[in-house]
């Protein structure tokens, strides 16, 4: 134990040269070194950045031995620390095994090696890439959200039956798409999905923070339902197929249940409510890209 | 037919520019389009200006031709330009515009129904003194009736304006 901590020491005392553990210890020396190891405890070190400039890339100013110079690595030769000299064979695998072989006249038992050497070696050691490569699935894709857009915002939709609607975003679900609530007494829009790209997010924002969302209201809860069982010939197909949308149970509770937090806070903000109510429209003289959203 | 005219100590307003919307003297002329030009209170150092870029506002300061800035310094803050600029019509004017340009969704919002608000206020009482002169048919009375109301309304409007642009 004392031979490991003499070492351990030395390369504390390296990475440090301004301070040494000598036996006299001033106070001021003292709390620096006891500073020094509450240091050590959290960051052991701190890298130089690359002591040889660059010049052309993969030229560097200096040479081999410059270099072994300039880190210092004659000071810096770390041994390992010596165990106890009892030496403890250190447990090797087996690299043979003898089965036992049938036959007459073959001698019962053959050695046979556990790890082969590879039978094939190819012709080129780092195989060639799939074409798919780098070609993720959509579900592994990685998702984006306008820095805008923050829980609470106000965004105003711009296509799909609510276009021109003022509507509060809630949360970015799983596929990207973000989900947004009229809240429906206000206007109209039900919990639903948006698409970010069709929005124009205002800098009006919603205090959201307590509101909980249940953890229900997923990309499959709001996919649109087919029924695809064609049982019957041609002339029936079309009834089965669900023409009319309609609001299940479930819906209408969750609606109810994250619209009576929001609407809450809507309150508290003079004229939202009525702000969530209009509709946005461009007339005459009115230019997007002049406007402050 | 002119009545601001380039002189030692005119303030200038900068149109354009590095400095534009600032507030500068003139300190001295150098040829027919440069002048020397400082401004020690709003952030513009002496340095050569083309007239082409200078408004004349109508304030006018008293320091010799060619003094230091100290000198425009003191004229300036004992005329307290900077005051009697912001209390100009000119500069109301630029910063509302600059106001208005910067208005959020919400706040449009807001000014719609505000103006919306305050029209209905209008038209009710104009109606009502029309109604009241027509019954009465008495021609005199009516354009002194319509002034006052106009004022009440309208300094409603103005408040309503200033916290939709908070």
């Amino acid at each position: 134990a004392a031979g490991e901590k003499k070492p351990a020491e030395k390369a504390a005392g390296e990475k440090k040269p301004g301070k040494k553990k000598t036996g006299e210890k001033k106070p001021a020396e003292q709390k620096a070194t006891q500073r020094e190891v509450g240091e050590k405890k959290k960051k052991v070190k701190k890298h130089h950045a690359s002591r040889n400039p660059v010049l052309a890339r993969g030229i560097g100013r200096y040479s081999r031995s410059a270099m072994y110079a300039r880190k210092a690595l004659y000071k810096r030769k770390y041994t390992a620390p010596e165990t106890k000299i009892e030496k403890k064979k250190k447990e090797k695998p087996r690299a043979t095994i003898t089965k036992p072989v049938g036959g007459d006249k073959n001698g019962g038992s053959r050695v046979v090696k556990i790890r082969k050497m590879p039978r094939y070696y190819p012709t080129e050691d780092v195989p060639r890439k799939l074409l798919s490569h780098g070609k993720k699935p959509f579900c592994q894709h990685k998702r984006r959200l306008r820095a805008s857009i923050t829980p609470g915002t106000v965004l105003i939709l711009l296509t799909g039956r609510h276009r021109g609607k003022r509507v509060v975003f809630l949360k970015q679900l799983a596929t990207g798409l973000l989900l947004v609530t009229g809240p429906l007494v206000i206007n109209r829009v039900p919990l639903r999905r948006a698409h970010q790209k069709f929005v124009i997010a205002t800098s009006t924002k919603v205090d959201i923070s307590g509101v909980k969302i249940p953890k229900h209201l997923t990309d499959a809860y709001f996919k649109k339902k087919r029924l695809r069982k064609p049982k019957h010939q041609e002339g029936e197909i079309f009834d089965t197929e669900k023409e009319k949308y309609e609001i299940t149970e479930q819906r209408k509770t969750d609606q109810k249940a994250v619209d009576s937090q929001i609407l809450a806070r809507i309150k508290k903000v003079p004229q939202l409510r009525g702000y969530l109510r209009s509709t946005f429209c461009l007339s005459n003289g009115v230019y997007p890209h002049k406007l402050v959203f | 037919v002119f009545k601001r005219f380039v002189e030692i100590g005119r303030v200038a307003f900068i149109s354009f520019g590095p400095h534009a919307g600032k507030l500068v003297a003139i300190v001295d002329v150098i040829d027919q389009n440069r002048a020397l030009v400082d401004g020690p209170c709003s952030g513009v150092r002496r340095q050569a200006m083309p007239f082409k870029c200078m408004q004349l506002t109508d304030f006018v300061l008293k320091f010799p031709h060619s003094a230091r800035q100290k000198c425009v310094r003191l004229a300036w803050e004992k005329e307290n330009i900077n005051e009697k600029w912001a209390a100009t019509r000119w500069a109301k004017k630029i910063e509302a515009r600059e106001k208005k340009a910067k208005m959020t969704d919400f706040d449009r919002y807001k000014v719609m129904k505000a103006k919306k608000m305050r029209n209905r206020i209008i038209k009710h009482e104009m109606k009502k003194l029309q109604r009241m002169s027509a019954k009465k048919g008495k021609k005199s009375e009516k354009p002194e009736k319509s002034e006052k109301p106009e004022k009440a309304p309208k300094s409603a409007k103005v408040q309503k304006a200033q916290k939709a642009q908070k």
